[in-house]
């Protein structure tokens, strides 16, 4: 946004620093002068807690790297010498486990934070688009990562995923089989498979923290939305300077998130994990119930859905690729649920059916959950490319008001005079 | 600043530029090969990919053994006559990939089935003796084989594939 650089060096050495490499003006016009939407509610507080996230996960992963050897003799009881014999070995590994999780249920309510308040509408496309490609690389690095203490679990999700890619034969016979070994590295997943998982373990998460950069920069550019949905107008009337009001507000977001974090760290390290991963890695048996990562459920419910293996595979890529083209799927030009009545009924049933697409993504595939995965599987796709299309033609939204300063004010005046409120509902 | 004169003539600039695009996509190419070949399975992996000899003699009538070849699981199956006759019955017509059972064993060792024990799904490891026509049955996502290792309901979209063997007396197969 423009308009907000307000800083000016005053000490000798600042003065010199800024005509050389202008990084406080910088930092300042984009965390300390940046206007942030004065109506801002605990949702937008996420952003900050999922880049906290990625800092625990990069710090606990170089430390735990130091400790874990990738190789399939010895990599399970390497994970085991971190959990007995590293001092603090136990809890840097359980931080960073379920670090992982608390990663994604942040990622899932900011996700579904910018589906309500459409805040991938116009000019925020890019902005979104990179958001899931952020999205992607979180999913392929907590993937490689759970394949790396080479457990039961670990082997057959590696052997499952990796096999995802055999659908491709069904297109052009041998190149499914091409990429498969190709991503092994040999005939089945072994050795060459764990080391180049770990390598990209490694990686992937710095090209993370890049586009994560990317989708900050998108955001300062663009500034951001808010739960009215209405741009601003007037920064002096609409907006506040992120520090103090946003920082802080940010902070008693990460406290309150760090809480759970430690609740789940401290009292139930092992409650979104698997049993099985303590058993070490035997290409000869399979799990009888082989499930992924709770973060990947509602995607593995679909795959499941489909009767056919190469649609099945189609269907789970196709179900996280539909993201990117929401922007252009919805064509309502309000963007907050909050004046969408008929909208945000269609959204919290979406909500519910990913929730219970999850759900159903930990049962077997048999019977009654094959017909419920099926059946919301083609809710899932119908409120993209269906519902939301349709219902900006149709839907009479609710009166926007003329800023946010009017909506902040309003709101005010209804709580200044409970009397009014049962008339203003 | 000089000033480019558009010349109907290739000038000495335009030569260069397709010169040094050319190269550098040649250049592109040929860095890219080594980086991509790499992950391929390495000498060490296919050298372990020797042939194997499986001595039969222990394996009783109604047994599954399983065994590694080239990394990959391998189902030896002593059928009893019941599972042949079940398994040759079957109206190949029907069948989502096609192959009489006859196709799937040597000639003259029919009691004899080998074949990958990785399902054609998702790689999971499908049990034997279970599922509708107890051939095997994936707990992963369903899929049912019968005795001959053919896929008959589930998702998996081919038969259980048959590693290269060959029967070097009456008791003794070499894979590979």
């Amino acid at each position: 946004m423009e308009g907000h650089s307000v800083y000016v060096p005053k000490s000798g050495f600042t003065k010199w620093l800024e005509a050389r490499l202008p990084i406080i003006s910088l930092t300042h016009s984009s965390a300390v002068a940046y206007p942030v939407p004065r109506n801002l509610n605990y949702f937008w507080t996420f952003g900050a807690i999922l880049t906290m996230m990625l800092v625990v996960q990069i710090v606990t992963g170089v430390v735990l790297a130091m400790h874990y050897v990738p190789n399939a003799k010895l990599a399970f009881a390497s994970v085991e010498s971190i959990m007995r014999d590293v001092n603090f070995g136990w809890l840097l590994r359980y931080m960073h486990a379920n670090g992982a999780s608390m990663f994604f249920i942040a990622v899932y309510v900011h996700i579904f934070r910018g589906m309500y308040y459409g805040s991938y509408k116009a000019p925020r496309e890019v902005l979104w688009i990179l958001g899931v490609i952020i999205f992607l690389l979180m999913m392929a690095t907590a993937f490689m990562g759970y394949v790396l203490p080479w457990g039961q679990m670990s082997f057959w999700g590696a052997t499952v995923i990796t096999n995802l890619f055999s659908a491709f034969d069904e297109i052009i016979p041998g190149v499914g089989t091409w990429i498969v070994t190709l991503l092994w590295g040999g005939f089945a997943v072994d050795n060459p498979t764990l080391n180049r998982f770990f390598a990209l373990h490694y990686l992937l998460p710095f090209m993370l923290a890049g586009v994560v950069g990317l989708h900050i920069w998108a955001l300062h550019h663009v500034g951001q939305n808010n739960p009215t949905g209405v741009e601003v107008k007037n920064i002096r009337k609409d907006t506040v300077p992120f520090t103090p009001y946003a920082t802080v507000k940010d902070a008693v977001g990460v406290v309150f998130f760090l809480i759970l974090f430690a609740w789940f760290l401290f009292y139930i390290p092992n409650f979104m994990g698997h049993a099985d991963n303590y058993i070490e890695a035997n290409p000869s048996v399979t799990p009888a119930h082989i499930v992924p990562e709770w973060y990947f459920l509602p995607f593995y419910a679909i795959l499941r859905a489909i009767p056919s293996k190469l649609g099945g595979v189609l269907a789970m890529f196709s179900a996280v690729l539909i993201l990117a083209f929401l922007p252009w799927l919805d064509t309502s030009k309000v963007r907050s649920g909050n004046y969408r009545p008929v909208f945000r009924v269609f959204f919290w049933l979406f909500v519910a059916t990913c929730v219970v697409l999850g759900w159903l993504g930990a049962k077997p595939a048999e019977g009654g959950y094959t017909l419920a995965a099926q059946v919301l599987t083609v809710f899932y796709f119908s409120y993209f490319l269906i519902i939301l299309p349709l219902l900006g033609l149709f839907e009479t939204p609710r009166q926007l008001p003329g800023s946010i300063a009017e909506a902040v004010l309003a709101k005010k005046a209804k709580s200044a005079a409970p009397a009014d409120a049962s008339v203003n509902g | 600043m000089a000033e480019t004169v558009p010349s109907a003539e290739p000038t000495r600039r335009d030569f260069l530029l397709i010169a040094t695009g050319a190269v550098g996509a040649v250049g592109a190419a040929a860095v890219a090969w080594p980086f991509i070949a790499q992950m391929q399975p390495d000498a060490a992996t296919i050298a372990a990919g020797a042939p194997v000899d499986v001595d039969l003699t222990p394996v009783a009538e109604g047994q599954i053994l399983k065994l590694f070849w080239r990394g990959k699981l391998i189902f030896v199956r002593h059928r009893t006559k019941a599972e042949i006759e079940s398994a040759a019955k079957v109206d190949v017509a029907s069948l989502r990939d096609p192959q009489p059972d006859s196709a799937r064993v040597k000639q003259g060792h029919a009691q004899w089935l080998v074949v990958y024990g990785n399902c054609t799904h998702l790689g999971c490891v499908p049990l034997g003796h279970q599922g509708q026509y107890e051939g095997w049955f994936c707990p992963c996502h369903g899929s049912v084989f019968d005795t001959s290792g053919r896929i008959r309901q589930g998702p998996a979209p081919t038969n259980l594939p048959i590693p290269p063997y060959t029967f070097v007396s009456d008791s003794k197969i070499t894979i590979g």
